[in-house]
């Protein structure tokens, strides 16, 4: 392989390239869905090829092939390509920094090789969560669903960096939906989007005991249907961990991404209200607020050994009590603005460019328990699980709705909730956090449905947070 | 490009594998595509990328495996299909399969591959990218967007019979252009890439952003609107979406179980499906090889039936319409190539009567709130402005919608008289520009 990966970088070099770099992948993904007591999808899905990136008088190429067999052929389009993007070239060419010749491995650490647990073992779990929602009247769909991913990935570059990770994912989940009363609704454990995944094996599952949360979730998606409706107004709000780091993920971990700010995703995903202006001033949330990117702890959904440039994976400052200071980048934005890069440069698949990605964007904990929090809450909601979300091309005007909410009385959570819906301006919203529960409460969760990127890359990133509280929020918009 | 030949060797020699199965099926779906992504007013990403994958689904008596690869060898096939079959063998019964679908007989040919887009070279996408940019340099804008040419071919067989075969080109161009305090959108997809104007659609997005500089505030509420196809398109695709799925129908989660055969929508509002229609990306069989029948989603502005796959269909007593998505599939058959009848208002005549309203381009981010009522929310982008007497005056910040899609529809006060068609992944969506007397904007931006 080692072999097969440097002849390809020399021979782009050969070619004109000042600097190439080539990833080969193969990954293998078991995926199993059991829907109403029937098993409905057990697939076992493999996908291999490599994708080599070229920078030819300063102008990027990329191209790739699921064989090694087109290999020539596939380095002579990556640079015929770099040549071409050269009819519209960045004044003064793409500025790539030289990086350290690196060699080394990375494996993700794992208690159970999910792979080696059996197909039975895994359906029997499954069926048993199946079956416990759909004890429960009105639960007209249980569906349950465990994904496993394994990744080899090689990269080599042309400054003589070798670099082998396996990689290794493991996530589950339950949902359910409940029709009656006129109307439908739904409740997922322990994340929505079908699962919570997280860098690690089977360890994970087991953690999650579905069938044992399978019961209480069904009677609370019944309990929706005949619930009150989010009244509108304006009110405080504690989010749970899942809402909360789907919160972090659009309005921080977007926001901060330097492409963005750079404009170069403007036409899709858009750009940033983060403007490196703005870095070491902006305020953009209360003292409390301390956001940080880390590509390095443990069991994190954007957790690797290193990125796509051939990076060491980190642990950099986002906001610092409340204040923006920095941003997740590669080495060629981090060059535009001066700085280094905080290894977030990947790409999804072999045939997809590295872009900047999220890696685990993590809230500090704070200090309050989450029963002294509600303790402290005269009148709010307590808002679970999201359902809905959507967020401005700057990542300013925002709204989100949850599976489920409970009113906050009197320092007590009283009744269900049912579509549930907040909004707002994330500086305004960030700046109005003022309770952060502490690190027994903290934990880590998985997005890994993060879209970006045109062809489009599907990512897998994790957010760490704590419940948390925010005053004076719209709720009720729909 | 694989070419039919090889593809059907693949469907064949799958089969083969795979004939200690009760039942199976293989597809076999490759691409070849070039991207040349640019921002800033310089190409900024420049890709080639081909793949071929293959899929296998067996049965065993009543138990399902599941198999893919991208290793389309002999070896690679042989060992999904032993995949599959090892996976269907622990699995479980499932009482409710079906079987695969039967061959009912040839599904008619369309030809969606023009040689022109198969030979489009990375510097003619390049060549168009740069008179943008040069464009906009000259108007001290900036360009960003992408300009896509590429090849699909998707092969479907399966041991009762089917077998099928179709290519497909595709060219998407889009493009953002911006000013300190304005943007403007214009895209277009086409099967032969010389439909596409791409100076027209540089102009539109120059015009878009230049117009809507300096824009102003405007406070959320109820406005009358005017929604360009980007829009509309956006809306339909999620009606479709949320309310004609067979299997969501059958499990009574959409509107449709309260609505069908009633009103949803004003008389002058027809939606339907049909993958038989050359202005879409017209494809002839669904993802089991079962072919496609046109169907009225909304006819005169009542609601009329959901769609079905072949499970979908048998569970229900009902005629299979050939909308499957690929197996597994737990989440039920979807319209996938839909058309809203155009009406007869020239589209620059839709402001016209409107006192005080505004006109949206398009729609960024949107999602479902309340699934069953349609409700979504999502922003405005990249060209939206204030009509005041039946005149685009000037810019407005973004604004959020939420809304619903039936209440809109039965507020539909124009239809415009020409469509625009849009190409996605697995499918299309053709579309005229719509004026709605009362649309709920929650909410605003800063920009």
């Amino acid at each position: 392989m080692k072999e097969q990966l440097f002849k390809i970088v020399d021979a782009a070099r050969t070619q004109g390239a000042q600097y190439a770099d080539v990833r080969f992948l193969r990954e293998e993904n078991e995926i199993l869905t059991v829907k109403n007591g029937r098993v409905e999808g057990l697939s076992k899905i493999t996908d291999e090829g490599f994708g080599v990136r070229v920078l030819v008088d300063g102008a990027w190429g990329f191209s790739s092939s699921p064989t090694f067999a087109l290999w020539e052929r596939v380095v002579r389009e990556a640079v015929e390509v770099a040549r071409c993007s050269g009819l519209a070239r960045k004044a003064g060419g793409i500025r790539f920094p030289a990086g350290p010749a690196v060699t080394d491995q990375y494996r993700t650490p794992f208690l159970e090789d999910p792979f080696a647990i059996s197909l039975e073992q895994k359906l029997d779990l499954m069926l048993k969560a199946d079956a416990a929602m759909r004890e429960v009247p009105d639960i007209k769909v249980a569906r349950t669903s465990l994904g496993f991913l394994r990744i080899e990935k090689h990269f080599a570059s042309t400054e003589g960096s070798y670099i082998r990770q396996d990689l290794l994912e493991s996530g589950g989940g339950i949902e359910c939906t409940a029709v009656g009363a006129g109307d439908v609704q739904k409740r997922s454990y322990p994340n929505s989007f079908g699962r919570q995944q997280l860098t690690g094996g089977f360890e994970h599952i087991r953690a999650m005991d579905l069938p044992g949360n399978a019961r209480r979730i069904a009677e609370e998606c019944r309990a929706l249907l005949t619930a009150p409706t989010c009244p509108s107004g304006v009110t405080t709000i504690i989010l749970d961990p899942t809402q909360l780091a789907l919160q972090i993920h659009e309005s921080c971990g977007h926001a901060v991404e330097l492409d963005r700010a750079l404009g170069m995703e403007a036409s899709y995903a858009g750009t940033s209200f983060l403007t490196p202006d703005k870095a070491g001033s902006f305020r953009y949330g209360s003292e409390i607020v301390n956001l940080y990117q880390d590509g390095t702890v443990r069991n994190g959904l954007g957790t690797y050994g290193y990125d796509d440039d051939g990076v060491a994976a980190c642990r950099t400052d986002i906001v610092k009590n409340g204040i923006f200071v920095g941003y997740l980048s590669n080495r060629e934005t981090a060059a535009e603005i001066g700085h280094t890069s905080s290894a977030a440069n990947r790409a999804c698949s072999w045939n997809r460019i590295p872009i900047v990605r999220m890696t685990n964007v993590n809230l500090a904990p704070g200090t309050w328990s989450f029963e002294d929090l509600i303790a402290d809450t005269q009148d709010g909601l307590y808002l679970i699980t999201n359902k809905s979300w959507s967020i401005d091309d700057k990542r300013i005007n925002f709204q989100f709705g949850t599976e489920a909410a409970y009113e906050i009385k009197n320092g007590r959570l009283g009744r269900l909730i049912k579509n549930a819906t907040y909004t707002g301006l994330t500086p305004e919203f960030w700046a109005n956090c003022d309770a952060i529960c502490n690190e027994k409460h903290w934990g880590l969760w998985g997005t890994p449905n993060c879209g970006k990127g045109e062809p489009s890359q599907i990512a897998h990133v994790g957010h760490g947070c704590a419940p948390a509280r925010f005053r004076n929020v719209r709720v009720g918009v729909a | 490009m694989l070419g039919q030949q090889q593809c059907e060797r693949i469907l064949k020699e799958v089969l083969e594998c795979a004939k200690t199965a009760d039942e199976a099926e293989v597809s076999i779906s490759t691409n070849e595509s070039g991207l040349t992504r640019f921002a800033e007013n310089y190409i900024h990403q420049n890709v080639v990328e081909r793949n071929a994958q293959a899929k296998v689904r067996v049965v065993l008596g009543k138990k399902l495996g599941f198999g893919s690869t991208n290793r389309v060898d002999a070896d690679g096939l042989r060992e999904m299909v032993e995949r599959a079959l090892q996976t269907a063998r622990l699995s479980e019964d499932n009482p409710d399969f079906a079987g695969l679908p039967e061959d009912r007989g040839p599904v008619p040919t369309i030809d969606v591959f023009r040689p022109s887009t198969e030979r489009f070279t990375p510097r003619r996408r390049a060549e168009a990218v740069s008179r943008l940019i040069e464009a906009c340099k000259a108007k001290g804008l900036r360009a960003s967007g992408a300009f896509e040419t590429g090849l699909r071919e998707y092969g479907i067989a399966n041991s009762k019979g089917i077998f099928r075969y179709q290519p497909a080109t595709v060219a998407d161009f889009n493009t953002v252009v911006m000013s300190d305090d304005s943007s403007g959108f214009a895209n277009a997809s086409a099967i032969d890439v010389y439909d596409l104007d791409v100076d027209a659609l540089a102009r539109e997005a120059i015009d878009k952003a230049e117009r809507s500089r300096h824009p102003i505030d405007l406070p959320s509420g109820e406005y009358p609107v005017v929604l360009e196809e980007y829009a509309v398109a956006n809306l339909v695709g999620f009606l479709a979406y949320l309310g004609f799925n067979g299997m969501a129908y059958r499990e009574g989660r959409t509107f449709l179980n309260e609505k069908r055969g009633q009103a949803v929508a004003v008389p002058g509002i027809s939606i339907w499906d049909d993958g038989l229609d050359p202005r879409g990306l017209a494809q002839p069989f669904d993802f089991e090889g079962v072919p496609k029948q046109r169907v009225d989603l909304v006819k005169g502005g009542m609601a009329c039936d959901p769609v079905f796959d072949h499970q979908t269909a048998r569970a229900a007593g009902v005629a299979n319409t050939g909308h499957a998505l690929p197996a597994p599939n737990s989440y039920g058959p979807i319209p996938l190539h839909l058309f809203m009848a155009p009406g007869s208002t020239p589209k620059a005549e839709l402001a016209n009567g409107i006192t005080r309203g505004i006109w949206v381009t398009r729609f960024h981010y949107v999602n479902p709130v309340q699934p069953r009522q349609t409700i979504l929310t999502g922003m405005t982008r990249d060209g939206t402005f204030l009509i005041e007497d039946g005149k685009l005056t000037r810019g407005i910040k973004n604004l959020r919608f939420t809304a619903s899609i039936l209440d809109a529809l039965q507020r539909v006060e124009a239809i415009g008289a020409s469509t625009r068609a849009f190409i996605s992944t697995y499918g299309s969506t053709v579309v005229p520009a719509l004026r709605i007397g009362s649309f709920s904007f929650s909410g605003a931006t800063t920009f």
